[in-house]
């Protein structure tokens, strides 16, 4: 039975993530930890602002990392997703697989980001110095 | 029937929330409700996507709506 970890959170500490994934089982662990950059398409950015529709996106949360499990039969498994006002350089997601061989684990952890960033019901505004943009919003 | 909005969708209609509590005005689909929508808020049709939750789950445009049903508006996701 693997374990799955999945959270929405105010603040993310990132060093706590290794003991998580930790498993007897396992020879690798892959860790992916999204941040927030200070420049945009040039621009530079003052801070990213998170919101959520929770229930929804942790359910999808559950359904990526259950997928992953199955898929590369994973020992355990984590998607934690921060909210709220984040400056340059905080963490705002870690995702990170447990398994016994690293291709499984690489493998699973670009899943894990790439999936999460299409289905997973979290917007992000970009905080300029004189405005503000929701992501992706318009083509 | 409540219907939630989020991110740029939540700007543009200027709530976090509307109910629709006239039980014969209520949008009966997805795709019903989606129309009414970018009728009213013409904003909503130039966004990139436009998806639509029943109960927490994404939903086609011929899914049926009921009373009891949460509903969200998912405009384009930006996690990560």
């Amino acid at each position: 039975m693997s374990e799955k970890i999945i959270e929405i959170v105010d603040k993310i500490d990132a060093s706590k993530v290794f003991n998580e994934l930790s498993h007897p089982k396992s020879g690798g662990i892959c860790v992916f930890v999204g941040t927030v950059r200070e420049f945009t398409k040039g621009e530079e950015v003052v801070s990213l602002e998170f919101e959520t529709y929770k229930k929804m996106a942790l359910k999808e949360m559950d359904k990526i990392a259950t997928e992953a499990v199955v898929k590369w039969n994973l020992n355990k498994v984590i998607i934690r997703h921060a909210v709220g006002l984040k400056e340059v350089e905080e963490p705002v997601v870690v995702v990170g697989a447990s398994s016994a061989h690293r291709d499984a684990c690489f493998e699973a952890c670009r899943y894990l980001i790439d999936t999460l960033k299409k289905t997973v019901p979290i917007w992000k505004k970009e905080r300029f110095e004189n405005k503000s943009v929701w992501v992706s919003a318009h083509p | 029937m409540n219907v939630l909005f989020f991110g740029i969708a939540k700007d543009i209609v200027g709530s976090s929330q509307i109910t629709f509590s006239d039980e014969f005005k209520k949008p009966n689909s997805v795709a019903a409700l989606k129309a009414q929508l970018m009728l009213s808020y013409p904003e909503l049709s130039k966004l990139t996507s436009l998806a639509v939750a029943v109960n927490s789950e994404y939903a086609e445009d011929d899914v049926s709506l009921t009373v009891g049903d949460e509903i969200a508006i998912i405009p384009p996701v930006s996690g990560g």
